[in-house]
């Protein structure tokens, strides 16, 4: 058992758990940020994905140790049913998505991509999004819907 | 006025109106559906058709869906049949209700009937308002009464909300990061649990080494066991979810019989006893000359439906009721399973659906629920949470099954099929829990059930031989069906069932046959069909694609076509695809021509049909893997991974 300090969505957190549990654990049981979800345990599908200060992590396999003094960005932290995220509102101008349960993944993949690539092209948003699996097929969507996010936050000047 | 017709079968086996709709609150219409969202947009139309024949604003609607206390029994969400069925029982139901009130404020103010009509709840004579709306008069008109099929619902032409795209009322929560699946659930004092699966179906415990599974648990943990049933309990998901990982080293197990590889090839089916018939014409008397005889047979291996994420249910036991909170497709069927599965009165359940990832079929959702209530009666007043871990998903949940196809034709003088044979040998289809049988834990518990009846859809829908039948105007046609009732691979529903290789045999044969008689396949096909529809999504589909038969030799590149009618029964679609075959097969281009009748939201059918074509392609493209390959967590991360989003087709929708 040990104390980790780090911060999440811009809060600071303490947890006491032992240093191995995997941060998604740590961020749906004891945090109560049930956004992030479980795919595999794997570190296959990208369900997890959070952001570790700006990098996209698979946090099924992040151990809770590794995140301290870290920030650490969960889909909750991207934006609100009130002051969306560019992303957010794109998906749900594009109708991109159908079970769902990819898509918190799959938008913080997104964001990691915008954030240094502000204007990518289709097969690079593609790449981007290599790590994370959506079963039900609403990819090209997704593409678009990343792109529309992507165009209209250059338009505005907006940084992601 | 007509008089009574047939209530749609779903509003007769549900008949009380005020199960479909109330008024309860000001302002707000709830309305109930026994079809559960899976991922395909159903709540969304279902509120489309509620909204236009009820005259509200769609938002105004708040939907009750799949909860055994609140919603109709429609049975299981299955068979693409949701609208077709589930839709116009709610229509019919919603209709009636619309016209119980105008009836009650034409006879209780003196309206003429003809004058009165809803906008938006608000009931108005010749365009103004009255006063009058449903919730005002909501009290004085009852529901509690049965349908009685002497109304019909509104003229197509009249609809407002049927028939364009709304966006899907699920998306937002699902964007924001709510907590929207069973997943997701936290109830106070929810303990986690993970079960230690029977190896191989019938499997007993021969030992159990409680206390070394304790002391290489990384914190407290409980370990429950009722026969076989053996789970592991505790308050910390993540020292419950790390001491089932190593389980298996502190049980031993008796009756487990090593599943041999060639028991999951599709032809080791054909060595198998099976119940056989003959859907059809009988078949020809006559040798068919070998010149004028064409046959292929393609084969398919098992499929896992390879949800996203691995099955989940919640379940507590409370003065003697026992709540389930499940993404099954069924949540009546499944409480009926529980109670006999746990000898509980139907009417101690309830079993409320909440969404979970797509499932495509009958994936672990309905063994997980299972699991959940079977632990759940054992620790009265504690909230249990099962979610199975990735390899019991891949291993455990029902794969659809293996399949072998062999199509035959005579060919006559033309090039035409004159006398055509589908052969399907196939385990079973349709496995569900409702039939009595196949939940997992009912079978590791004490006493196990009997194995359900083996039973099988004749044609059509069908089962395994659904879509075997193919649509062409050949004289004389059969399907000779092969059911092999006991496999060593559980097996039951994923999408489409045996139509998937029926269609792609049949479809193989067509364009095979279209070469040797030197024929345009577009054109061949379209010689063989008379149905206008059927031709219409053919013609159509080669019109947007450009359709040129076939690409130049070497160029590694070509173009294929494909037709089915669902079921021969329900949706036409013909697809052409563009493919390039080099190192690797690619599907670059996918164009898609759909008719399936009335479309109650547009936009939520494309989606359908794009994430359709997308997880059809990965099942034909992608290399399944037995569960008796090595590295498993390899083979489950490929399987996973077989859709990619950079290999995903190009798209016309694009």
């Amino acid at each position: 058992m040990e104390t980790v300090n780090f911060s999440v969505n811009g809060r600071e957190v303490t947890v006491d758990a032992d240093g191995d549990t995997p941060l998604l654990d740590i961020l749906r049981n004891r945090l109560g940020l049930r956004g992030a979800k479980f795919g595999c345990g794997l570190e296959q599908c990208g369900c997890c994905m959070v952001l570790v200060d700006g990098r996209p992590e698979k946090s099924c396999g992040k151990a809770l140790a590794t995140v301290r003094g870290r920030q650490v960005l969960t889909i909750e932290g991207l934006g609100t049913v009130d002051h969306p995220h560019p992303l957010q509102q794109a998906f749900l101008d594009e109708q991109a998505g159908q079970c769902g349960y990819c898509l918190p993944g799959i938008l913080i993949s997104a964001k990691a991509l915008l954030d240094r690539n502000p204007d990518p092209t289709r097969r690079q948003i593609a790449e981007a999004l290599d790590e994370n699996i959506c079963r039900c097929g609403s990819h090209h969507r997704i593409l678009r819907a990343v792109a529309l996010a992507a165009r209209r936050m250059r338009d505005q000047g907006q940084a992601a | 006025m007509s008089g009574p017709m047939a209530l749609p079968p779903l509003l007769a086996s549900n008949p009380r109106l005020s199960l479909w709709v109330a008024f309860d609150r000001p302002g707000e219409v709830r309305v109930a559906t026994g079809r559960v969202e899976i991922g395909q947009g159903v709540l969304t139309a279902m509120r489309q058709i509620a909204a236009e024949e009820l005259e509200v604003a769609l938002d105004r609607i708040r939907l009750q869906s799949g909860d055994t206390d609140l919603t109709p029994n429609e049975g299981y969400t299955a068979g693409s049949q949701s609208i077709q069925f589930g839709g116009v029982a709610l229509r019919q139901a919603c209709a009636e209700v619309r016209d119980l009130f105008l009836d009650h404020a034409a006879a209780s103010f003196g309206y003429e009937r003809g004058d009165l009509a809803v906008m938006d709840g608000a009931i108005l004579e010749r365009g103004r308002p009255t006063g009058h709306d449903y919730w005002s008069l909501a009290g004085a008109v009852d529901l509690a009464r049965p349908a009685r099929g002497d109304r019909g619902p509104k003229a197509r032409s009249d609809g407002k909300i049927v028939g364009r795209s709304a966006p899907r009322i699920d998306l937002a929560g699902k964007v924001f990061g709510e907590p929207v699946f069973v997943h997701d659930m936290a109830l106070d004092g929810l303990r986690h649990a993970r079960i230690v699966r029977q190896p191989r179906r019938g499997a007993t415990i021969r030992s159990l080494d409680e206390a070394g599974l304790r002391r290489a648990a990384k914190g407290p943990i409980d370990i429950a066991r009722r026969g076989n049933f053996l789970a592991i309990v505790g308050d910390d998901e993540s020292v419950v979810e790390a001491a089932a990982a190593v389980a298996a080293n502190y049980v031993e197990w008796d009756g487990v019989e090593p599943l041999n590889p060639l028991q999951e090839e599709a032809r080791w089916l054909l060595q198998q006893p099976s119940l056989d018939r003959v859907v059809g014409d009988p078949p020809p008397t006559a040798p068919v000359p070998p010149r004028n005889r064409y046959e292929a047979t393609y084969t398919r291996m098992h499929v896992a439906h390879a949800s996203v994420a691995p099955s989940c249910g919640v379940a507590v036991y409370r003065d003697g009721r026992l709540d389930v909170w499940t993404h099954s497709q069924g949540v009546f069927p499944l409480r009926e399973a529980l109670a006999r599965m746990l000898a509980l009165d139907p009417t101690a359940i309830r079993v409320r659906h909440v969404q979970g990832p797509g499932c495509y079929g009958h994936n672990g959702a309905d063994d997980a629920a299972a699991d959940a209530a079977a632990l759940a009666v054992q620790m009265p007043g504690v909230p249990v949470r099962v979610r199975w871990r990735r390899e019991e998903e891949f291993g455990f949940e029902p794969m659809s099954p293996a399949m072998v196809v062999t199509t035959s034709a005579l060919i006559d003088e033309a090039g035409r099929p004159a006398d055509w044979t589908t052969e399907i040998w196939s385990g079973r289809h349709s496995n569900r829990p409702g039939s009595g049988g196949n939940l997992l834990a009912a079978e590791a518990l004490p006493d196990p059930p009997p194995a359900p009846p083996v039973t099988e859809s004749s044609n059509p829908p069908g089962a395994g031989t659904r879509n075997g039948e193919p649509l062409y105007a050949f004289a004389a046609k059969r399907i000779v069906h092969h059911l092999i009732p006991e496999t060593p691979v559980r097996t039951s529903s994923l999408r489409g069932l045996g139509a998937t290789l029926n269609v792609f045999a049949i479809e193989g044969a067509m364009d095979e046959l279209a070469e040797r008689a030197g024929q345009d396949p577009v054109a061949y096909r379209l010689a063989l069909l008379a149905d206008p529809r059927a031709r219409a999504v053919i013609e159509r589909v080669a019109a947007m694609s450009g359709w040129e038969p076939g690409l130049p030799a070497g160029t590694g590149r070509g173009r294929g076509i494909g037709f089915a009618r669902y079921k021969n029964m329900a949706a036409y679609a013909a697809v052409v695809v563009e493919v390039e075959a080099e190192a690797e097969i690619r599907v670059q281009r996918v164009w898609c021509a759909c008719d399936a009748g009335l479309v109650i939201n547009p936009d939520g059918a494309v989606n359908q049909l794009e994430g359709g074509i997308i997880q059809a392609t990965s099942w034909a493209l992608k290399r399944g893997f037995g569960s008796t390959a090595p590295a498993l967590p390899r083979a489950i991360g490929m399987a996973i991974r077989s859709c990619a989003s950079a290999r995903c087709p190009k798209s016309p929708w694009n």
